[in-house]
C-alpha cells in the first residue's frame, strides 16, 4: 500500500511511531496528484512548494517533541474557503485573481492543528450546482467513471478524496453540496449542524444555510477532521458556543437500541429502485445489529425544494451584490459611469447559473412578489423544521438515500429545474439546520450509493456511530485506478 | 407560470446585470419554469405559521465597544489595481 492511500488515523499512527515522516507522505500525495489529476481535474491549484515546506516544518516540530492533532497531515480545501496568500476563486471568472488577505477560521484551525494545505479544489461556480459542471475554470470527472459527474458543488473535494489524491478535504454544504458529491464519489461527507463550524472566511452563498464540513474515505477521519474545525468563533456570530465534543468518542460502540426512522417521502417516486434497494438492504443489516427501525412521515417534504430555491436564491442575490468591481474581483475595462461599471463587471464576471440564481433571488425579493414567495418560503421553512422536531421526539436519527440516483453523465441534466431536483433529499436538512452524513452503503451498476443519516441538532456523535456501523457492513469501496 | 419580458428586463436592472436578447429570452423561459415550480407553496395554508429566517434561537450578538486592531490598509487594498493615496478609486459619483 502506498502512503497516499492511508487514512488520517493510520498516517498519524505511523508518523508517531517514526515509521515515516510528513515529507514522505506529502511527496507521495503530490506524486499521485501529478499522476492522476490530469484525468480527474479535482484541483484548481496545487501548492507543491508550500506543502513540502509545511511538511518539513511539521517533521521538525515532531522531532522537537511537539504534537498536534493533524501534525503533518495533508488536506485539500474547497476553493470558496479563504486561504491567505493563496488564490480563492470560487471557480468563477469574477474571483479568478482574488488572493484573500486572511485565512478562514477553519483554515487557521487546520494550520494550528499542524495540517498541510495541499491545494484548492474545483466546484460549481459560487457553489451553485449539483455536478461541478458550472465551474468556469475546469472540468472535474467522477473517479469511478470519467463520463460521469463527481456531483456538486464540492465535486473537486469529493473526487480528490475518492481518487486518493488527498486523505481528507473540506467542502461546503448549502443544499447538499458535501453529501451529494460524497455519495456520487463513494466517500464520506458530513454536513455539521448549522452553527457548529465557523463560516468566517467561507465565501457566502446563502448565509442561513451554508456550513463547512469534512470529506474523508473513513468515518473515523471525518470525525477527526470535524474535531479540528468545530467550535465557537467570535468572528462568526452564528457559531454556537459551549458545544465542544470529541467526535471519535464511542464511535465503535455499536448501535444497539438506536431508534431509526425511515421517512417514507424520501423513498418515493423519483428515487431510482436500485438506490432504494441498496439503502434498504443496509437498513436491514442495521436492524440486525440491534437498531429499532420504523417507517415514518415528514409530510411537508414535498415543499422543501421549492422553499429552498426561494430562500437560497434570495440570500445569494443579496450576498452577491458585493461583487461590484471596486474592492476586489473582476472589473470591466471600459465603462461610462459608476452604475455602468457595476453592471459590466458583474455581467462579465458571473457565469450563467450564477446569473440565473441572482435573477431568481432578485425576483422573489422584489416589491410585489416578496410576500408571495420569500415570506411564504420562510413560513414553509417553519413547517419543515416542525416536521423534523416531531420526528426527533421519537427517533434518534432518520435514514434515507443521499441522492435519488447514482452519479449521472455529463450534460444529462440540461435544464436547470431538472438539475435542482437532484438535491431533493438533501435540502430539507439545510432548511432545518440539522447535521447529516452521507456514507457509502454499496454499489448500483458499479457506481457508489450514498446513505444519508440525519440527526438532531448538535448530535453529530450519533450520526458518526451509525455511519461507522454502515461502513463496517459495506466494506471498503474504491474506484479502480485507470 | 409565464414571466413576461418586461419583468425580466426590470429584474435584470435591479440586479445590475446586462443580458443580451438571447440570454434574456433563455432566462425568461428558465424563470417561468422555476417560478412555476416554486408556486406550489401557494397550496399550503400558512396563515397562522411564524416565519423562520434562521434556525438558531439567536438574538443580537453584542460585544464590548472596544477599539481593536483592524486589517492593515495595504492588505485591504491588495486586490485592486485601482487605488490612490490609500483609498479605493471609483468613477465620479456626482457631477
Amino acid at each position: 500500500m502506498e502512503l497516499y492511500e492511508y487514512s488520517v488515523y493510520e498516517l498519524i499512527s505511523i508518523l508517531e511511531k517514526g515509521e515515516t515522516n510528513s515529507v514522505e507522505v506529502t511527496e507521495s500525495i503530490i506524486e499521485n496528484i501529478d499522476k492522476r489529476d490530469g484525468d480527474i481535474g479535482a484541483f484548481l491549484y496545487v501548492d507543491k512548494e508550500g506543502a513540502l515546506k509545511a511538511a518539513e516544518e511539521a517533521d521538525r516540530l515532531r522531532r522537537d517533541g511537539k504534537s498536534a492533532p493533524f501534525l503533518g497531515i495533508p488536506v485539500a480545501i474547497k476553493d470558496n474557503i479563504c486561504t491567505e496568500g493563496t488564490k480563492t476563486t470560487c471557480a468563477s471568472k469574477m474571483l479568478e485573481n482574488f488572493v484573500p488577505p486572511y485565512d478562514a477560521t477553519v483554515v487557521k484551525k487546520l494550520k494550528e492543528a499542524g495540517a498541510i494545505i495541499v491545494g484548492k479544489t474545483n466546484m460549481d461556480e459560487f457553489a451553485m450546482g449539483s455536478s461541478t459542471e458550472n465551474s468556469a475554470l475546469k472540468k472535474t470527472v467522477n473517479p469511478w467513471d470519467f463520463d460521469r459527474v463527481p456531483g456538486g458543488s464540492s465535486g473537486g473535494s469529493a473526487a480528490a478524496v475518492a481518487a486518493s489524491e488527498v486523505p481528507v478535504a473540506l467542502g461546503s454544504d448549502t443544499g447538499g453540496s458535501i453529501r451529494q458529491p460524497a455519495s456520487f464519489c463513494g466517500v464520506v461527507g458530513l454536513k455539521p449542524t448549522y452553527g457548529r463550524v465557523s463560516r468566517y472566511g467561507l465565501v457566502a452563498f446563502a448565509s442561513s444555510l451554508d456550513q463547512i464540513g469534512p470529506f474523508a474515505r473513513d468515518v473515523e477521519d471525518a470525525a477527526m477532521l470535524l474535531n479540528v474545525i468545530a467550535g465557537y468563533d467570535k468572528m462568526d456570530s452564528t457559531s454556537v458556543p459551549g458545544r465542544e465534543n470529541y467526535f471519535l468518542d464511542g464511535i465503535k460502540d455499536g448501535i444497539k437500541g438506536f431508534k431509526i426512522g425511515l421517512p417514507k417521502e424520501y423513498y418515493g417516486e423519483g428515487v431510482s429502485s436500485d438506490v432504494r434497494e441498496s439503502v434498504l438492504a443496509m437498513v436491514k443489516r442495521l436492524e440486525g445489529l440491534g437498531a429499532f427501525v420504523e417507517e415514518t412521515s415528514l409530510p411537508y417534504s414535498e415543499y422543501a425544494l421549492a422553499a429552498y430555491y426561494i430562500i437560497s436564491s434570495a440570500e445569494a442575490s443579496s450576498n452577491l451584490a458585493r461583487y461590484d468591481g471596486i474592492r476586489y474581483g473582476h472589473r470591466a475595462d471600459k465603462f461610462d459611469d459608476l452604475i455602468d461599471l457595476y453592471a459590466r463587471s458583474r455581467s462579465e464576471g458571473f457565469g450563467k447559473e450564477v446569473k440565473r440564481r441572482i435573477m431568481l433571488g432578485t425576483y422573489v425579493l422584489s416589491s410585489g412578489y416578496y410576500d408571495a414567495y420569500y415570506k411564504k418560503a420562510l413560513k414553509v421553512r417553519t413547517l419543515i423544521k416542525n416536521d423534523f422536531d416531531r420526528a426527533f421526539e421519537k427517533y434518534d436519527v432518520l435514514i434515507s438515500p443521499t441522492s435519488p440516483t447514482v452519479a449521472f453523465k455529463f450534460g444529462e441534466k440540461s435544464n436547470p429545474l431538472e438539475m435542482y431536483l437532484a438535491d431533493i433529499l438533501t435540502v430539507p436538512v439545510n432548511i432545518a439546520g440539522l447535521p447529516a452524513i452521507s456514507v457509502p452503503c454499496g454499489l448500483a451498476g458499479g457506481l457508489p450509493v450514498g446513505l444519508q443519516v440525519i440527526g438532531k441538532p448538535f448530535d453529530e456523535k450519533t450520526l458518526l456511530k451509525i455511519a461507522y456501523a454502515v461502513q463496517e457492513n459495506t466494506g471498503k469501496l474504491k474506484p479502480e485506478v485507470k | 407560470m409565464e414571466i413576461d419580458r418586461q419583468t425580466v428586463d426590470y429584474v435584470a436592472k435591479l440586479a445590475r446585470l446586462y443580458l443580451d436578447d438571447k440570454a434574456m429570452e433563455d432566462l425568461r423561459e428558465d424563470l417561468s419554469q422555476i417560478v412555476g415550480y416554486v408556486t406550489k407553496l401557494q397550496e399550503l395554508d400558512t396563515e397562522d405559521v411564524e416565519q423562520t429566517a434562521h434556525v438558531l434561537p439567536l438574538k443580537n450578538a453584542f460585544r464590548e465597544d472596544m477599539v481593536r486592531q483592524s486589517m492593515d490598509r495595504d492588505r485591504v487594498l491588495s486586490n485592486t489595481d485601482y487605488k490612490k493615496d490609500g483609498f479605493f478609486e471609483v468613477p465620479k459619483v456626482f457631477d
